[in-house]
């Protein structure tokens, strides 16, 4: 096992220079001056000049680089134009909530798609199992911008004096707010990483508010996520179904659930003791992928349900020429992205031994 | 020659052998008999028909008609479905700037589905261009190409494919094409699964004994790609061609409602749903049609390619 990760985080190496080097070249090549982009009106030949010398934008494009690298080795992303601070900062404050959305949508793609995708193969060719899968196939087809958009009239404008009424926009109901943790536990005067970390957690505010024990808030944030995670966690729901079920018929087929089933067992004892434990595998790979691919819908989500997340911000940034942040949001979720991939191919070396020694 | 084919004829007819099938007729037979594939084949047909057709399919003209009467936001109006007959007949209503929805769902037809099939199209030559070599060559030309493509791969697409038209639009294509940055984006961003797909092709095949046969008599090198290793990739391209299409235009769709897809004021599904969006509360109807249209259409392309992986893939078991 420990051969087998070494291995892996050696060939994470290269892929993460190129990213870096990727993100660099792509804003780099993105035209214009942001000097005029930033500036506007008040853009002249000597005040642009300044910008460029307070930026760094002056040099030679291979010192920006190496000056670049070497600030993010000591974990500097540098300082975003259009608002004057460090991009870190902008990350700690919007990366949590597009952490919490893409949760929510896994957590819902998975408690709805894995027991969809058990029932039809367990219920083999009846309506269910039909019904499932034409619900998957329409699934993966429905653009989420889309749907989030249907499903914020429905809930937000049809159903608006029922009970069934939920919240479309923004992070909480405007009035209810939560104070960082930072403040609740006194701790004001951390520095460096501890307080990256707890400002981090603190901008989680389902966390933030579980961790507090303020309920009513806990209540309302989960409310605010109900929507926009239903519309990113369809498409990752419909394909976890379908996997589940063919990967459960798959495995249904072997010898071995044969004997079980010959020595007697139920059938739900053969489903779930024999057979889910090798149809669950192929799972854990297309959950890592989907999370992966989340936070690309993210900004659609973000941008329909009008929430504070790195998605809306990343785009915006793109308009507005503001090459440190995009360079460092890009960065990062590339890095979420291989990591998440990390973490599930040495979850699946743990669950399949022939992984491992090959 | 003429004798001789009137002589065999009786013979062949006496005989009664099957016809001799394909591999490919017999993926067709499968794939006719396949239900997703019918459906997605019936819809494709019906968008393809009325993408050639929009001219005489839409009712007005999709960018410059305007509501004589100034009306917006009207509700779809069908005289044969009880519309009152005083009422200008719209058959998905009128929306925001007072043009038919209809006509502008119609048409936007052609150019979602050109996205789909020229992105795709540039990805599988390009993919399978670099696949081929990577896996052909070996070596640091595969490992370069490849660790490349891992590096494209590490980027979530659609994020990936809004960077790139932020870059893309700027330079001289946007002078040519104001579509051609979208294009060019989605197409790059769709290029590493060909190029995976076609070198791990390459790869299982080259030590073959038959390709190695062809090598030893001197066949050259270009034609046992062509005619030997490429024609075994052909499936899973033909497959993921299929569902890459509708992936394309998902995220043409998904660029078009950022704004980063076709200008206005040409119609474009995705931009007609971000151009209608503070219509939701008033006029949801002006939502429903382009984006029941991008899932209609994606549906049809999802379906066709489950369909074309349950014909071409023999290893699959048709019965499941």
């Amino acid at each position: 096992m420990i051969r087998f990760l070494t291995r892996r985080i050696i060939s994470i190496i290269p892929v993460l220079a190129g990213i870096i080097f990727v993100t660099f070249v792509i804003v780099r090549s993105i035209p214009g001056d942001p000097c005029v982009a930033m500036l506007g009106e008040k853009a002249n030949q000597r005040t642009c000049e300044a910008f460029r010398e307070r930026y760094g934008l002056n040099d030679n494009v291979v010192v920006q680089f190496v000056r670049y690298a070497g600030n993010l080795v000591g974990g500097d992303l540098g300082s975003s134009i259009r608002l004057g601070r460090p991009v870190g900062d902008i990350l700690l404050e919007r990366l949590p909530m597009t952490l919490e959305l893409s949760v929510g949508a896994m957590l819902f793609a998975v408690l709805v798609g894995v027991p969809l995708g058990i029932i039809s193969a367990y219920r083999h060719r009846s309506i269910i199992d039909a019904a499932t899968m034409v619900g998957a196939n329409v699934g993966v087809s429905i653009p989420i911008f889309w749907l989030g958009l249907m499903l914020a009239a429905f809930f937000g404008v049809v159903l608006r004096d029922t009970p069934f009424y939920l919240p479309t926009g923004s992070r909480l109901t405007p009035g209810v707010s939560i104070p960082p943790l930072l403040q609740t536990w006194h701790l004001q005067n951390l520095e460096g990483l501890p307080r990256a970390v707890i400002t981090f957690v603190s901008n989680m505010v389902t966390v933030n508010a579980l961790l507090t024990g303020r309920f009513n808030v806990l209540g309302d944030a989960l409310k605010h996520l109900i929507l926009p995670s239903v519309a990113l966690g369809t498409i990752p729901l419909s394909i976890i179904a379908r996997l589940t079920r063919s990967s459960l018929l798959e495995v249904m087929g072997n010898d071995y659930i044969r004997t079980a089933r010959a020595k007697g067992l139920g059938e739900r004892m053969v489903l779930f003791r024999h057979a889910m434990r090798n149809a669950l595998l192929p799972l854990v790979t297309v959950i890592g992928l989907q999370f992966g691919s989340l936070l690309g819908g993210a900004v659609l989500t973000e941008t329909v349900f009008d929430l504070p997340g790195v998605g809306k911000f990343l785009v915006e940034s793109i308009f507005a020429r503001d090459y440190p942040v995009v360079q460092g949001f890009t960065l990062v979720i590339a890095l979420i992205f291989i990591l998440v991939n990390f973490i599930v191919d040495v979850s699946y070396a743990y669950l399949d031994p022939r992984i491992r020694l090959n | 020659m003429q004798a001789t084919r009137t002589r065999l004829t009786p013979i062949a007819i006496s005989r009664p052998v099957a016809p001799p099938r394909s591999l490919w007729r017999d993926a067709l037979r499968h794939l006719l008999r396949n239900h997703s594939a019918q459906i997605g084949l019936f819809i494709l047909s019906v968008l393809l028909l009325v993408a050639i057709f929009a001219p005489v399919i839409a009712t007005h003209d999709p960018i410059e008609f305007r509501d004589p009467n100034n009306l917006r936001r009207t509700p779809p109006c069908i005289h044969l479905l009880g519309c009152p007959q005083n009422q200008p007949e719209h058959i998905f209503g009128l929306d925001s700037n007072g043009r038919d929805l209809f006509s502008r769902v119609v048409y936007a037809t052609r150019v979602s589905l050109f996205i789909g099939v020229a992105t795709i199209t540039f990805a599988i030559v390009v993919g399978t261009l670099l696949g081929a070599v990577s896996g052909y060559l070996g070596g640091w030309v595969d490992n370069i190409i490849m660790r490349f493509m891992d590096v494209l791969l590490a980027f979530p697409s659609l994020l990936l494919a809004i960077a790139l038209v932020a870059v893309l639009r700027q330079l001289i294509l946007a002078g040519l094409s104001p579509l051609l940055p979208a294009l060019f984006a989605i197409g790059i961003v769709a290029i590493p699964v060909y190029a995976r797909i076609v070198r791990s092709s390459v790869l299982s095949i080259k030590e073959q004994d038959y390709v190695l046969a062809d090598r030893a008599i001197g066949v050259p090198e270009s034609r046992i790609l062509f005619h030997t290793v490429l024609p075994n990739a052909l499936t899973p391209l033909i497959v993921q061609g299929t569902l890459g299409i509708a992936t394309a235009i998902l995220d043409a769709a998904a660029l078009g409602f950022l704004g980063l897809g076709q200008p206005p004021p040409y119609p474009e599904w995705g931009r007609m749903l971000s151009d209608e969006r503070s219509s939701v509360v008033n006029a949801p109807y002006l939502l429903i049609f382009p984006g029941a249209a991008i899932a209609i259409t994606v549906l049809a392309f999802n379906l066709l390619g489950d369909g074309l992986r349950d014909a071409l893939d023999p290893r699959l078991n048709r019965q499941v």
